[in-house]
């Protein structure tokens, strides 16, 4: 089903999303203009290389991007259970809307638990302190529903572990103490950057099992956003493929995996080993290096490593995201100008 | 964390002996001893004859050798809390010593209470406001603070307080209280005074203090637990004060080690010039007539002082840092 047809207004609607870095060498534009919509109860992939924005993009949503980096342009409207709609693009810094949506609404886990929990507080006071700013319970009911979402995330012994520190946690558990606290509230959103990528593949699959039970259990949307084709593969329902701060094709799994449109995309699936495919044949890679983000190709971003580049059209103008097989994709080779020149 | 503190008050037992061996060879080691010193300030008058001398040196016990004076002078300590004679005053050094240790440990702990009340305030906001205005001007400040030399700033600061505010300065008390007892208006007094020295002694300290805060918080500003803090919906206030504060502290309290020692000798040089009762001006004194136990004993008792401060910033680390507390 494509993303279009989605009967309900979606979760959060981003448009046009500029987030730039004004570093001392330049403008970087890690996010540059991007176009989303997440909907309750589907799971979105963002995939893309290192760099490619998609962490900053997230991150944007909850403004929870570090200086120097500030959204230029674009809104991100948050629609509530209530169906008021707040633009999270404009909420001033630090305000008390802003902060009643982060954890309670919208929340998130991140790529290393470890460093991503706080070093010398228990772990259980770190979760309680989410619930107490959220909601008004005592201190003991506080204590009892983050033991409840301990055992949940299917961490024994969830008593014990309340009065545990991180560095006494395995990789794992930590994640999942992770997951434990960003759901403590109900978030209607759960947004996980690369949730998985700091640990073993056994576990990767557990703490991904363990996400696509929660949504189904919580209803709520979740933003996943990774590098790893075996990820999207496995619990992906909707795709964003990002390349240089934009999206540069989006559909359902199914659509991408089977039917890709950007060429970009299709040189990534082409670049994933396959079990049973033929030996002693390099596996294909994309030629040529990302570009430096302060050196951005005009046109179309992946012109410089693209195998269909067309001279005079790629490098000329951006191409808009238009609808394309089953997906939408960024490409001239889908639009009317590439087939009348 | 019951081991944790067995093990540490243990481990001191050796330090403090070190200490106590250091101690009585550097008092012995300039040529000479206290019954030089007498006979050459008292030469001018006439002198004493060698007999008298050598009859003082029996009853001093200073012909035997080293370490019978050290073992006599510790076992004295240890055993009966005698620490032996002052010479020049030809009283115990008990009777000398505990006013002006009492006075010295007082003002080292309210200075480090100063340094702390001055320095984690302004460390912290130069953290979180880096190369603001505020921030140069603490880091100006700071800098001044580290570089006059304390002696100095006190001369300035007394010769401020007695021109312009016409307070009377020098010691802990105005003349008219010394030997008055206390009341009231006494400590007022005192309290006028001693901020002061606190100020003066504390000054580098709490310079130090604010660029070690400073950096330790930058580092920490930064880190992912920050930002999970900031996505939990934590206000500014309270995620800075729990998460990145909290964790920038532990160097701060294992300052305490080397803070103590460098405020006790710091102030030394004050105490003379502000004409204080404290333990700095008497071994100054002690020192230079050769006066070997009342030198001794001072340089022991703050050496233990030290030991001790050391000894409580780790328990106090401890106490704050689980990791410290697990190994």
């Amino acid at each position: 089903m494509p993303l279009i047809q989605m009967p309900t207004d979606p979760l959060v609607e981003i448009r046009d999303l500029q987030t730039h870095f004004f570093t001392d060498d330049g403008v970087v534009k890690a996010v540059d203009g991007v176009d989303l919509d997440v909907h309750a109860n589907r799971t979105l992939c963002i995939l893309g290389e290192s760099g490619c924005g998609k962490s900053i993009m997230a991150r944007s949503i909850l403004r929870i991007v570090d200086a120097p980096g500030r959204i230029v342009n674009g809104s991100i409207t948050y629609r509530n259970a209530g169906g008021e709609t707040i633009d999270l693009a404009k909420a001033r810094h630090g305000s008390r809307a802003l902060r009643a949506i982060r954890g309670q609404d919208i929340a998130m886990i991140f790529q290393e638990p470890m460093s991503s929990l706080g070093p010398i507080q228990k772990i259980g006071k770190q979760i309680t302190e989410t619930i107490l700013s959220h909601r008004p319970m005592s201190k003991a009911e506080a204590k009892e529903t983050a033991i409840e979402m301990l055992d949940r995330v299917g961490i024994p012994k969830p008593a014990e572990r309340f009065e545990a520190y991180a560095f006494e946690l395995s990789g794992g558990m930590r994640q999942r103490a992770m997951i434990a606290m960003a759901l403590s509230c109900q978030p209607r959103l759960l947004i996980a950057d690369e949730p998985t990528t700091a640990l073993d593949v056994t576990t990767q699959a557990q703490i991904l099992d363990l996400i696509a039970e929660l949504k189904d259990e919580f209803q709520m949307g979740v933003m996943l956003i990774t590098h790893d084709l075996g990820v999207v593969a496995e619990v992906a329902e909707d795709v964003a493929v990002m390349y240089m701060g934009k999206v540069v094709e989006t559909g359902d799994v199914y659509s991408i995996f089977e039917n890709p449109q950007h060429p970009y995309t299709k040189a990534l699936l082409a670049s994933v080993p396959r079990m049973g495919a033929k030996r002693q044949r390099r596996l294909p890679a994309i030629r040529g290096m990302v570009p430096h983000p302060l050196a951005r190709p005009s046109g179309c971003t992946f012109r410089t490593r693209c195998d269909h580049f067309m001279p005079g059209i790629c490098d000329v103008a951006e191409p808009p995201m238009i609808a394309t097989g089953d997906s939408r994709a960024a490409c001239f080779l889908h639009t009317e100008v590439a087939q009348d020149g | 964390m019951l081991g944790y503190v067995y093990r540490r008050i243990l481990y001191m037992i050796p330090t403090v002996f070190l200490v106590s061996i250091v101690t009585f060879i550097i008092i012995q080691l300039p040529p000479g001893d206290y019954l030089d010193t007498l006979a050459a300030e008292l030469s001018d008058s006439g002198g004493l004859d060698s007999g008298t001398l050598e009859a003082l040196r029996d009853q001093y016990g200073l012909g035997q050798p080293m370490y019978v004076q050290y073992w006599k002078w510790i076992t004295g300590i240890l055993f009966h809390g005698d620490f032996g004679l002052s010479f020049e005053k030809n009283l115990p050094v008990n009777d000398l010593i505990w006013d002006r240790l009492g006075w010295t440990f007082a003002i080292s702990l309210l200075t480090l209470l100063f340094i702390w009340a001055v320095a984690l305030p302004i460390g912290i906001y130069s953290a979180v406001r880096k190369y603001s205005v505020g921030d140069y001007a603490a880091t100006f400040f700071g800098f001044i603070g580290l570089a006059v030399p304390n002696f100095l700033l006190a001369l300035v600061m007394m010769y401020v307080a007695f021109k312009y505010f016409g307070q009377s300065v020098g010691g802990l008390v105005s003349p008219e209280y010394i030997d008055a007892p206390w009341t009231w208006d006494k400590i007022v007094d005192l309290l006028k005074h001693i901020w002061m020295p606190i100020v003066v002694v504390g000054t580098s300290g709490a310079a130090a203090l604010i660029r070690i805060m400073r950096a330790n918080l930058l580092d920490e500003l930064y880190r992912p637990y920050v930002v999970t803090a900031r996505a939990k919906g934590m206000s500014e206030f309270q995620l800075l004060m729990r998460y990145p504060v909290r964790v920038a502290l532990n160097p701060f309290i294992s300052t305490i080690g080397w803070i103590l020692p460098t405020l006790v000798s710091g102030e030394i040089i004050v105490a003379v010039v502000m004409n204080l009762p404290t333990t700095g001006p008497m071994l100054l004194r002690a020192l230079l007539v050769q006066d070997m136990y009342l030198a001794g004993s001072l340089i022991l008792i703050v050496s233990l002082l030290t030991v001790l401060g050391t000894l409580i910033s780790d328990l106090l680390l401890a106490w704050i840092d689980p990791r410290i507390r697990y190994q």
